[in-house]
C-alpha cells in the first residue's frame, strides 16, 4: 500500500496481536531444565496464564502423575496454592513429597466440575496466590477462556488437571481450549537399579500444544522433594549438537 | 437454672394453675418414671410419687430464658429465630444452613451445643414450622430431618397432640376417637370446623404448608442496624442490589464511627405478605469494606424470593468486633488479602469445604491428617518422609487377586478390576500396626505395604492385610490402596 507508514504497520500488528489474545508478559516460571525451557516461549511456563495437564491411559482416570506434575509446578511458584477438586482421593502426604507442604495448600471441595471452575476463576481473579490447581473432566472453550482472562493481570499460574471417569472419555483432551500450554504426563518404567527396588519415577512429558511454540516430548525424572524435575541419564549423554541439527531440519 | 435444682434422680415437678385446679406443668425424668404426666392434677401426682419435690412454675422467667436462648441461636445459627413458647425455639434455616456445613451438621451441632450448656434438646428440620414443631416433640430421636420428597408420609402418623391445639381441644378429639393427624385429615373439614372452630383446620394447613406461617423473629439488643422502608415495594434483583449497596454503605459508616468491624451480617427482607426472607454472610476477619461486603451480599440475592415485592430491608451486624482504624498511605499497593477470597468462597460453598490440612501423628495413612481453618496459622510440622507416599489414596482400599510368597515378598503379578498386571520391581514391606487405642479390632492388626512398579511404568501402593505368619493379624488378602505418580 502506498503511503503507509511503518508506524501504522506496527500499530496494526499490535492490534492484531491484541485480537489474537497475545498477552502482556507477566513473566515465566522456568522448569530449570534447559531441555524443556528452551522449547517454551519466554523460557518457561507463562505466569498469569492457564495450563492444562492430563495423564494417559489409566493415568487419565486416576490423575496421579498429572496431579504430581501440577504439584511440582505449583511448589515452585511463589505463594500459597489453592487446590480445587471434588472430594476424593488427593493424598496430602504424597503432595508434600512432591514439594507442596501442607501449610502451603488450601483445599477447596466442590460438588461438580462447575463448582471447581467457579472456585478456580474466583481464586485466579484474586491474584494473590502462587498457583491455582483445578481438577476437572470437562473444560469447554468458554470456561477455559474465562479462566485465562481471570488469570491475566496477575502472576498466578492456573493449572487444570484433567481427569475423566473412563479412559475412553479422555479423547476430550483433543478439543481446543484457551489454555497456553497443554501437557500429557505418562509414567514410564524407572531406570533399573543394581539392587532390587524401584528407582526414581520417570515420566514422558508431551507438550501437545503451546501457544507461540512447538510441540515437544521429553523423558524426565519425576518431581523431587522441591518439585524439580531432572533429566534422565540417557538424555544427558546424548550429543546436543545432533539434536539441534535435527530440530532445525524439521522446522 | 438458679442452681437450686435438686439432683436429677429426685422426682421434681413444677406446678401451675389451670383455672381453679393446680396441675403439673413440667415433670423431670424421675417423676415421669413414677407415672406423673404433664397436665395431671398435683394432688394425684403427690399420691403417685412419695417425696415429690414441687416448685411453682415461673412462667415469666421461662419466657425470658427462652428469649435468651432464641437470641443465642440468632447469633450463632440463623438470621430468623423466634421463641416458640412454652418450650421451643423455631428457626428459619434456609438462608443459613450452608455456613454450618449443611442441614444435618447444623442440627447435630445445635443439639451438641445445647447439651454443653446443660439443656437436653431435640431438634427437627421440616418444610414448615408446624411440621418441625411436631417432629421435634413426637419423634423419639434427638435430631430428625424430614426429607423433602417423602415429607408427607411421616406426618399423618403423628398423634393429635402434635398439632399445637389447646389441651381441652385435644382431649375432646381424643374422646371422639381421633388418634392421629391422619385420622383428622381423612375427615371432611366442615363438620370439624363447625364443632371445634377454625383453629383446627388452620393448624392442619400450617403443618402441610397450605397456609403460610411467618416467623416473627427476635431482635438482638445493642447491634448496629440500618434499615430502609420503601414507599413502593421493590422486586427486581438489580434494584435489590442497588439498595443493598446503599445499606452496606450506611452500615459501614456506622461501624466506622464505633471503630468496629463486622464478622457476620444479616440482610432481612420483609415482603408485602409479611414473610421475611433473609441472607446471612459470615466473614473470616472483622472488616468494614463497603465493596467487599456488598459483593458478598449481592452474591446471595438470587436466593431471595421477593414474592409480590419487598417493603422493608434491614441490614444488621449480628456479630461485630473492634477493628482499630489503620493509617494507609496513598502510595501503598496492598497485596490483596487472602481473607477476601476465602470469604467469597466460604459464603458461596460453605466454610467447611475450604480448609488446610495439618499432619496428625498416625501411621495409618487414612488418619494421618486433620482439617483446619484455611486462615489459621499454617503448621510447620510435616509428615515423616522416609517412606514414599502416593499422591492419590483410594478412599476404600480395593481387593486385588494375587499370589505372593509369604511372609515378606511382594506379588509378581496381580489382577485388579479384571485386568492382569505384571510387577517388574517392588519396594517394601513397610509394616504399619493398628492403633489399638482407637479400636479393639486393631489390637493385633497389621498391614504390610509394598510399592510396586508395573511393566507399563505405573507405580501402585498395595498392602497385605496381616503379617503373613499369624492369621490373627489379618486375613492375608491383598489390597490396592494408592497410586504413585
Amino acid at each position: 500500500m502506498p503511503g503507509t507508514q511503518p508506524a501504522d504497520i506496527d500499530q496494526l500488528r499490535q492490534r492484531i496481536s491484541r485480537l489474537e489474545g497475545e498477552r502482556r508478559v507477566a513473566g515465566v516460571l522456568p522448569f530449570g531444565l534447559n531441555l524443556i525451557d528452551s522449547r517454551l516461549p519466554g523460557g518457561g511456563l507463562a505466569l498469569g496464564a492457564l495450563h492444562e495437564i492430563a495423564g494417559s491411559g489409566k493415568g487419565a482416570v486416576d490423575g496421579a502423575a498429572a496431579g504430581l506434575f501440577a504439584a511440582g509446578i505449583a511448589a515452585r511458584s511463589d505463594g500459597l496454592v489453592m487446590w480445587c477438586a471434588r472430594p476424593g482421593d488427593l493424598f496430602a502426604p504424597g503432595l508434600a513429597q512432591g514439594g507442596l507442604p501442607p501449610g502451603r495448600v488450601i483445599h477447596v471441595e466442590a460438588d461438580d466440575d462447575k463448582g471447581v471452575l467457579a472456585a478456580c476463576e474466583e481464586a485466579l481473579r484474586h491474584g494473590g496466590l502462587g498457583a491455582v490447581v483445578g481438577e476437572v473432566a470437562r473444560l469447554s472453550m468458554i470456561a477455559s477462556r474465562r479462566l485465562q482472562l481471570a488469570a491475566e493481570g496477575a502472576r498466578t499460574l492456573g493449572l487444570m488437571v484433567r481427569r475423566w471417569d473412563t479412559e475412553k472419555a479422555a479423547v476430550q483432551f483433543g478439543l481446543p481450549t484457551a489454555a497456553m500450554t497443554r501437557w500429557r504426563v505418562t509414567s514410564i518404567p524407572s531406570a533399573p537399579l543394581p539392587v532390587p527396588g524401584i528407582g526414581r519415577a520417570r515420566w514422558r512429558l508431551e507438550l501437545l500444544r503451546c501457544k507461540g511454540g512447538q510441540t515437544a516430548e521429553f523423558d524426565v525424572e519425576a518431581c523431587d522433594g522441591q518439585g524439580h524435575l531432572a533429566v534422565s541419564a540417557p538424555l544427558v549423554h546424548r550429543p546436543v549438537a545432533a539434536a539441534d541439527e535435527r530440530h532445525r531440519a524439521a522446522s | 437454672m438458679s442452681g437450686t435444682a435438686p439432683p436429677p434422680d429426685v422426682p421434681l415437678i413444677l406446678k401451675g394453675s389451670d383455672g381453679r385446679r393446680r396441675v403439673v406443668l413440667a415433670a423431670d425424668r424421675a417423676a415421669e418414671a413414677g407415672g406423673i404426666r404433664v397436665g395431671m392434677p398435683v394432688a394425684k401426682a403427690q399420691v403417685l410419687v412419695s417425696h415429690l419435690v414441687i416448685h411453682d412454675a415461673d412462667l415469666d422467667a421461662d419466657a425470658a430464658d427462652l428469649e435468651t436462648l432464641a437470641r443465642w441461636a440468632l447469633r450463632t445459627y440463623s438470621p430468623l429465630v423466634a421463641a416458640d413458647p412454652p418450650d421451643g425455639v423455631v428457626m428459619e434455616i434456609s438462608g443459613a444452613a450452608h455456613l454450618h456445613g449443611g442441614e444435618a451438621a447444623l442440627l447435630e451441632g445445635l443439639v451438641q451445643a445445647l447439651a454443653d450448656k446443660g439443656f437436653e434438646a431435640r431438634a427437627a428440620i421440616a418444610g414448615t414450622w408446624g411440621a418441625a414443631h411436631a417432629l421435634a416433640r413426637f419423634i423419639p430421636k434427638p435430631v430428625f430431618i424430614l426429607p423433602k420428597d417423602t415429607g408427607g408420609r411421616a406426618l399423618p402418623s403423628l398423634p393429635i397432640g402434635a398439632l399445637r391445639l389447646s389441651f381441652g381441644m385435644a382431649e375432646s378429639l381424643h374422646v371422639l376417637g381421633f388418634e392421629t393427624v391422619g385420622d383428622l385429615l381423612a375427615q371432611p373439614r366442615a363438620p370439624l370446623v363447625h364443632r371445634f372452630g377454625p383453629l383446627l383446620g388452620r393448624r392442619l394447613d400450617q403443618m402441610f404448608g397450605h397456609l403460610d406461617e411467618p416467623i416473627d423473629p427476635v431482635d438482638l439488643p445493642d447491634v448496629i442496624e440500618v434499615r430502609r422502608r420503601f414507599a413502593e415495594p421493590i422486586g427486581a434483583p438489580e434494584t435489590i442490589a442497588r439498595y443493598t449497596g446503599k445499606l452496606t454503605q450506611q452500615l459501614c459508616d456506622a461501624l466506622e464511627d464505633k471503630g468496629w468491624g463486622v464478622r457476620q451480617a444479616d440482610l432481612l427482607f420483609t415482603r408485602t405478605d409479611n414473610r421475611i426472607e433473609a441472607i446471612r454472610v459470615g466473614l473470616a476477619q472483622p472488616m468494614r469494606d463497603v465493596k467487599r461486603l456488598t459483593r458478598l451480599l449481592c452474591d446471595k440475592i438470587e436466593t431471595v424470593d421477593p414474592g409480590f415485592g419487598i417493603e422493608h430491608m434491614r441490614l444488621i451486624a449480628t456479630a461485630a468486633e473492634p477493628l482499630p482504624h489503620r493509617q494507609v498511605s496513598a502510595t501503598d499497593d496492598p497485596a490483596p488479602g487472602l481473607a477476601t477470597l476465602l470469604d467469597t468462597l466460604s459464603n458461596r460453598m460453605g466454610a467447611e469445604r475450604i480448609y488446610r490440612l495439618a499432619p496428625v501423628e498416625s501411621d495409618v495413612p487414612e488418619r494421618s491428617m486433620r482439617k483446619m481453618s484455611a486462615l489459621g496459622e499454617a503448621s510447620e510440622s510435616a509428615w515423616p518422609s522416609h517412606w514414599p507416599r502416593p499422591v492419590r489414596l483410594l478412599s476404600k482400599p480395593e481387593r486385588i487377586a494375587t499370589l505372593a510368597q509369604l511372609p515378606d515378598y511382594p506379588p509378581k503379578a496381580f489382577t485388579w478390576r479384571g485386568v492382569r498386571h505384571l510387577v517388574i520391581a517392588a519396594d517394601g514391606p513397610e509394616r504399619i500396626f493398628g492403633e489399638w487405642w482407637r479400636r479393639d479390632a486393631e489390637m493385633l492388626a497389621v498391614r504390610d505395604y509394598f510399592r510396586v512398579e508395573l511393566t507399563t511404568g505405573e507405580r501402585l501402593w498395595i498392602y497385605r492385610s496381616g503379617d503373613g505368619e499369624d492369621d490373627k493379624t489379618g486375613s492375608r488378602e491383598w489390597f490396592l490402596h494408592g497410586v504413585f505418580a
